[in-house]
């Protein structure tokens, strides 16, 4: 689209007028300065949009009414040269009419409209074409140094950048090298075999090697004898890529052989496409700490005063006996403990006490000291020695009797010299179905045993005697209980009078339904009963219960009703509440007093405080009864008896046996006169006399014939429930 | 695994840069075989494409004197790509020669080349930055000597927010320049859209700039015009490219849609 002349604003005429005339020839030039303003126009439609410049199109229209004044002096100007045209093509370029294009319709518009609008001679074609050749020229000459000098430019800047880039990377890679170099842990790299390529300063140093010592070797070659298994499964998973870090704490031998605790961290480095490329560990020397966490250990293992091992570290290594025992292993406990030592430690003061712990701790060790055994104070005067895979008792008797011989001597401690002995509890046994609890403690009872048994002695542990001991402890604990739950029980034996074989009266005889021991006989118990004191409740109890049954025969035979006897263990008669117990139980229950006989051994009654005798007469004031049981075994002080309230002896069995022994043997004429003479005596003294163990009619005729008032034993009836005693007095009737 | 920032990015001739192609279609030599190639791909799709970049450039010159009409005399060129001719500071300086320009790009081979054309002007400075961490853009030496936060500033974001997507948050991206300059600041915009046109190469070309080193992200109009949030729209608002204030000589461009690149400059009230 083309554009008139005289439609360009008012303006632009004027300026473009001022462009014509700084022509050369002002006259030619004016006359020819509408021509040239219309090839500028022409020309700006021709190259408008087929290269950028930086130009609105007014601009560009000036900047190619300037090249027109250029082509026309050069067409113009004698003698002619193009050159003019050459600088032409190079402006275009200057100014970014770079589009080949633009050089097309430039060149065309030159041939076709410059003479046109110059009112160029035609004559002259040769002028035209060497103006056009001259401006396409000169334009390729511009815009192929322009691209030379843009590709400069442009690889320059890439130059610049790249080595910019590159100088960035080298100060990262300075930073991630100085990272390394300088990092206080321990860094090294190893390629995927293991071998190593590079250490930084803090490994070499922890280890020993130079980097070229280092780099000569093989990770595997870190390997450490005492290495856990897991380490180097974990480093093979690492290298196989099964993983890709791993944290263990490991060993490493040093250059100079020694052996260094480190915490290990390696790591897989993959490359791009996530191939296992490197590993890289990270060794942090925690060897102090682990020296310091050893030592701890120590400390907490380990007594300080005797430096040797400690109950922790004894029942460490207990159970790691057993863990590791074999099926068929034995092992042997020595538990010793010093005779006497509190007296030492009280009189000499804790010092020397102490002084003397660290010799005897010293012997100990030296003559017990093997592998496989192991010597721990365990606290106090108390040591124990631990034998491993013994062989037999008769090791633990060996080394007992190697402590006892070696604690002989006297120990010197300052000016002292102090003989000193040990007793020893001894525990061997087979591993199997034991366990350290098990050993442990019957060690503690053995010593308990072999204290008991006097000084410088040793004791083995007995199973049955622990067994009876657990029994009687057993049962001890177990008793309050037992009454409550109601497990005793009385059983009643009738007592006979001997003239006409009426039953009198029954002993009442305590007996224990034990849930797990089964029937269990006074002899098993009551004992046990006076040494833990349990006697006076169940000896209450025992009164309440036959009182009760008393009074039941009592409102069943009226007068033919039996008295009750009810033995009453020592401890019972030494108990202050005794008289107000018997006398509320026989309020409570509504018994007569006189139907009540209290059976006491002699030994209860003789050689003791006045006390229990005092309450014996209170009680036979009241109207009870007081016999003495088992007449005849103890020492009876004969004359004594007189003064105290008894109402009835009841004869050992031992004597009454003898009446039972035939003819032959003359024994039992002595045995006859002995039982004559305590009826007699106690006839003498207004007592009865009531005999035990009677078994045959043969026994209770004889004593029937001494005079013997009563009679009990299984001739007559055994020890059974009351309701045998019921039938008895039914069929008398 | 991520580069962390202090550690360098390296130059990697093989992969195209947007700057470069864009050099290439103005009928520069700034470029190489990898730019050629893709340059040359596009233009199969949309043989416009050197017209259209030219049109770009020329709204460039038209805004920026626009803002130098306005009593703008600093500027920051987001995106600047390789100085090719008609430069900011060329438009600007040739009219006043006061004027401060702060170009910004992250190409480093455009950034190298930059500095060196700018080389002893030091009304210029040239950022080697991501335009849209806009702290490391302001808090840069350059930007901090040479402009001024009491003055007006003319931020320019020629053909770059095509290349900036959503999850970059263009939007407080912008935000954060306006309140780089005084009252009467300006924001000039040129965005590639594709809703408009039977050009269907367009998807095509979007798709070839996926290879490259700038992924491309075309929007609507409206949502261009939703960028200047916080800015007045001057006349005539965001329009095609060649109707934005077109110089009077200018031939009128019938079908100016067929550009595919909208224009806009916003003035803080």
């Amino acid at each position: 689209m083309s554009r008139p002349a005289k439609g360009i604003p008012e303006p632009r005429r004027r300026h473009l007028g001022l462009a014509a005339a700084a022509g050369s020839d002002t006259a030619r030039g004016t006359r020819h300065g509408d021509g040239r303003d219309a090839f500028a126009l022409a020309w700006a439609d021709a190259v408008v949009g087929t290269s950028y410049v930086s130009m609105s199109r007014t601009e560009v229209e000036e900047h190619l009414r300037g090249l027109t004044d250029r082509l026309a002096e050069a067409l113009f100007t004698e003698p002619f040269t193009a050159d003019a045209a050459r600088q032409v093509g190079a402006a275009m370029v200057g100014a970014h009419f770079t589009g080949t294009e633009t050089l097309n319709r430039t060149i065309a518009l030159v041939a076709d409209e410059l003479p046109l609008r110059l009112g160029l001679d035609r004559s002259t074609p040769w002028r035209l074409s060497a103006l056009q050749g001259a401006l396409a020229a000169g334009y390729a000459e511009a815009l192929r140094q322009r691209t030379l000098d843009e590709q400069e430019a442009i690889s320059q800047a890439v130059f610049v950048a790249r080595d910019q880039a590159e100088q960035a990377l080298r100060v990262s890679e300075a930073r991630f090298r100085a990272v390394f170099a300088e990092a206080a842990i321990g860094m090294g790299i190893a390629d995927m075999d293991g071998n190593i390529l590079d250490a930084n300063a803090s490994l070499l140093d922890m280890f020993g090697y130079s980097l070229e010592e280092l780099t000569r070797r093989n990770v595997r070659d870190f390997m450490h004898a005492e290495d856990a298994a897991s380490v180097w499964r974990l480093y093979d998973e690492l290298v196989s890529g099964q993983r890709d870090h791993f944290r263990v704490e490991k060993r490493f031998e040093r250059s100079d052989g020694e052996v260094i605790w480190t915490h290990l961290t390696a790591s897989l480095i993959r490359d791009d496409e996530g191939r296992p490329t490197y590993q890289v560990a990270m060794i942090e020397d925690v060897t102090d700490r682990h020296l310091l966490q050893d030592r701890l250990r120590y400390q907490a293992l380990h007594d300080p005063l005797t430096g040797l091992p400690n109950r922790a570290l004894f029942l460490e290594r207990l159970a790691e006996a057993f863990d590791s025992a074999a099926e068929e292993d034995r092992i042997g406990l020595c538990y010793l403990d010093l005779d006497g030592f509190k007296v030492i430690n009280d009189s000499l003061g804790h010092d020397v006490g102490d002084q003397l712990l660290v010799a005897v701790g010293q012997r100990l060790d030296a003559c017990v000291s093997a592998p496989g055994r192991l010597v721990a104070r365990i606290g106090g005067d108390e040591f124990i020695i631990l034998m491993e895979r013994s062989s037999s008792t008769r090791d633990v008797v060996a080394i007992a009797d190697h402590v006892l011989a070696a604690l002989e001597a006297p120990i010197r401690v300052r000016e002292h010299e102090l003989s000193i002995s040990a007793s020893i509890g001894l525990v061997e046994r087979s591993i199997v179905g034991t366990t350290p609890a098990d050993v442990m403690r019957d060690a503690d009872i053995t010593l308990y045993w072999a204290k008991a048994d006097g000084k410088a002695k040793w004791a083995l542990f007995d199973p049955e005697r622990n067994a009876r001991e657990v029994a009687r402890f057993t049962l001890s604990t177990t008793m309050p209980a037992a009454i409550e739950r109601g497990e005793f029980y009385l059983d009643y034996q009738p007592l006979v009078r001997l003239c006409d074989g009426q039953v009198v009266g029954a002993e009442a005889l305590v007996r224990w339904h034990h849930p797990e021991f089964g029937l269990l006989a006074p002899d098993r118990f009551i004992g046990l009963a006076e040494e833990t004191g349990q006697i006076v409740p169940l000896g209450r109890w025992v009164l309440r219960q036959a009182c009760h049954q008393a009074r039941l025969w009592q409102d069943r035979f009226g007068s033919r009703a039996p008295f009750i006897s009810v033995n009453l263990a020592v401890r019972q008669s030494r108990d202050p509440g005794l008289v107000a117990d018997v006398a509320k139980i026989l309020a409570d229950t509504g018994v007569e007093a006189t139907r009540l006989q209290l059976e006491l051994t002699e030994s209860a009654i003789m050689g003791t405080a006045d006390e229990p005798l005092d309450a014996l007469r209170a009680l036979s004031a009241m109207g009870v009864r007081i016999a003495i049981d088992d007449f005849g075994t103890g020492y009876s002080n004969l004359a004594y008896l007189r003064h105290l309230p008894v109402h009835e002896l009841k004869i050992a069995g031992s004597f009454v046996e003898g009446l039972r022994a035939s003819a032959s043997d003359g024994s039992h004429v002595v045995d006859a006169r002995i039982v004559g003479t305590l009826v007699s005596l106690a006839h003498a003294l207004g007592l009865g006399v009531t005999a035990e163990g009677v078994e045959t009619a043969d026994q209770a005729r004889r004593l029937d014939d001494i005079g013997c008032d009563s009679g009990q034993g299984w001739y007559y009836a055994r020890p059974g429930p009351p309701e045998r005693i019921d039938h008895i007095l039914s069929d008398v009737r | 695994m991520d580069r962390p920032t202090w550690a360098p990015a390296g130059v990697d001739m093989e992969r195209p840069s947007a700057a470069r192609v864009y050099d290439y279609w103005l009928g520069g030599s700034h470029n190489f075989a990898a730019d050629r190639m893709l340059a040359e791909q596009a233009l199969r799709l949309v043989p416009d494409m050197p017209e259209i970049t030219r049109a770009n450039r020329a709204f460039l010159r038209r805004a920026v004197r626009y803002c130098l009409d306005q009593g703008i005399r600093q500027f920051l060129d987001l995106g600047s790509g390789i100085p090719t001719v008609g430069n900011v500071h060329e438009v600007a300086q040739q009219v006043a020669p006061e004027t401060r320009v702060v170009y910004v790009d992250s190409d480093p081979v455009a950034v190298a080349h930059s500095r060196a054309l700018l080389e002893g002007n030091d009304l210029t400075g040239v950022v080697h930055a991501d335009a849209t961490r806009v702290d490391d853009v302001l808090g840069a030496p350059q930007a901090r000597r040479l402009l001024d936060p009491d003055q007006p500033l003319a931020v320019l974001m020629v053909a770059l927010l095509h290349f900036v997507p959503d999850s970059a948050d263009p939007a407080g991206m912008i935000a954060r320049y306006r309140a780089a300059g005084a009252h009467g600041s300006h924001l000039v915009i040129s965005h590639g859209t594709d809703v408009t046109g039977p050009d269907m190469g367009r998807a095509a070309v979007k798709e070839l700039y996926e290879r490259s080193t700038t992924p491309l992200c075309l929007r609507e109009p409206a949502d261009v015009t939703a960028l200047f949030a916080g800015y007045e729209l001057v006349e005539p608002g965001v329009v095609y490219l060649p109707q934005w204030r077109p110089e009077e000589t200018d031939r009128p461009e019938p079908n100016p849609e067929r550009f595919g690149m909208l224009a806009g400059v916003g003035r803080t009230p």
